[in-house]
């Protein structure tokens, strides 16, 4: 077992752990942060994503112990003070959510791209969201809720 | 005391599903992603240096590279997907040591040398001689690191690019992809290298068809495209369940040779 401490969703966390395991369990289990999901557990359908660092990355294939010293967000971090996110809102506008279970990770690696590139184009947004399947097959509704989504930054900024 | 087994980890895209289904264990991994000076990307006047734990998503974004590089850049981004590309890094993919790793064949088109480093001491090796088979490194996880990969700026005026043929642009291995570099004296060509995978166990060069462009006029496009041909007569790509015939991947050895070849010779100018 080591100590791992590391910063999930604003909030400083040490926990014990097996350095064996993955980060996504160790968020699911120990953390009870059940929004990240669990699919393929091979780093493929992005099920999973989490930002690290601002980052999208795939929780199921990073050992937990990379977490040490770094910022965690999954997506119960998103709504603020009981508001969703824009990126939430939009979601739900756009109809972007079928069965929901890749929605958690599309969401992040939505609010990844939006952080860095405000206004992205088609390509841009396709390129973003490539990590990621939808087996309810609703990648134009993404598409139309990032659209929706980067209005909403943009008229809360103005 | 028993012997511990260690092993480098760098963004364990590959190494943590190894240790799952068993085909690789240890009881240590020592974690190098996070080491400063491996996390670097250093634009020299004869020279660039990557440190090994540098990102492919770090190197698609970066801007010099992107116009010294494309081959590279876009071979980067070709990787696994966005959350792949944030992790895995570029010594990672080449100890993977996958014939046809997307960053690895444009590095083999620009000569890339590597730097390893092990308690004996250091040596630079070319990386194309760093494979010893498919999956299988000469850089030795266990006992030694890469720590640099350093690409040489050509003397004279030159192009690279980078071409791959896939199912779908994201998380999908290459059919065959192919990464061109041309060298001239300003009016010549006097270096080719020439790289295409997977077709042999290593990323392969076509040296009968890189030998045939030196002393062409790189604006000859009928000559570019006699050395696609000669490259798809050289190249002897198996049939494959996963990538496709034999035989139609040989056709694509021709089509992507020609693509990298033309474009690399377009950006020229």
């Amino acid at each position: 077992m080591q100590e791992l401490n590391c910063v999930v969703n604003g909030k400083e966390v040490t926990l014990r752990v097996d350095p064996t395991r993955n980060l996504v369990d160790v968020l699911r289990r120990d953390l009870k942060l059940t929004g990240v999901k669990v699919g393929c557990e091979e780093g493929e359908c992005g099920a999973c994503t989490v930002l690290f660092d601002g980052k999208p990355v795939n929780s199921c294939i990073i050992p937990v112990m990379k977490a040490q010293g770094r910022h965690v967000i999954t997506i119960e971090g998103l709504a603020q003070d009981g508001e969703l996110d824009p990126i939430q809102e939009a979601f739900i506008e756009a109809g972007a959510i079928q069965c929901g279970f890749c929605t958690p990770g599309v969401v992040l690696s939505a609010k990844a791209l939006l952080d860095e590139n405000p206004d992205p184009d088609k390509e841009e947004i396709c390129e973003a969201l490539s990590g990621h399947l939808c087996r309810c097959t609703g990648y134009l509704q993404f598409y139309d809720a990032l659209k929706i989504a980067a209005e909403k930054i943009a008229a809360r900024k103005a | 005391m028993t012997t511990k087994r260690g092993r480098v980890l760098a963004g364990g895209t590959d190494l943590f599903l190894w240790l799952k289904s068993g085909k690789a264990d240890v009881d240590v991994l020592v974690d190098v992603s996070a080491i400063e000076a491996l996390r670097t990307i250093d634009v020299r006047d004869d020279q660039v240096v990557f440190g090994a734990a540098v990102t492919h998503a770090e190197v698609a974004a970066h801007r010099e590279i992107k116009a010294l590089f494309p081959a590279l850049a876009d071979g980067c981004r070709s990787v696994g997907s966005p959350q792949i590309r944030n992790v895995a890094t570029l010594g990672g993919n080449i100890v993977s040591a996958q014939p046809a790793a997307d960053s690895v064949v444009p590095f083999v088109a620009l000569d890339a040398q590597c730097e390893i480093a092990s308690s004996s001491g250091t040596r630079v090796v070319p990386l194309e001689e760093l494979y010893e088979g498919v999956g299988k490194s000469r850089v030795d996880a266990t006992k030694e690191i890469i720590t640099k990969i350093i690409v040489k700026r050509p003397d004279g005026p030159s192009a690279n690019a980078y071409s791959r043929i896939s199912p779908r642009e994201a998380m999908s291995l290459p059919v065959v992809n192919a990464a061109s570099l041309i060298v001239t004296d300003g009016k010549v060509i006097v270096e080719a290298r020439i790289v295409t995978a997977p077709v042999a166990t290593t990323p392969f060069r076509a040296k009968r068809a890189e030998a045939f462009l030196v002393g062409k006029n790189p604006s000859s496009l009928g000559d570019l495209a006699e050395a696609a041909s000669i490259a798809q007569d050289e190249a002897r790509p198996r049939d494959s369940l996963v990538r496709g015939s034999g035989e139609y991947r040989k056709i694509l050895v021709k089509d992507l040779v020609e693509m990298t070849l033309y474009r690399a010779a377009e950006r020229l100018g």
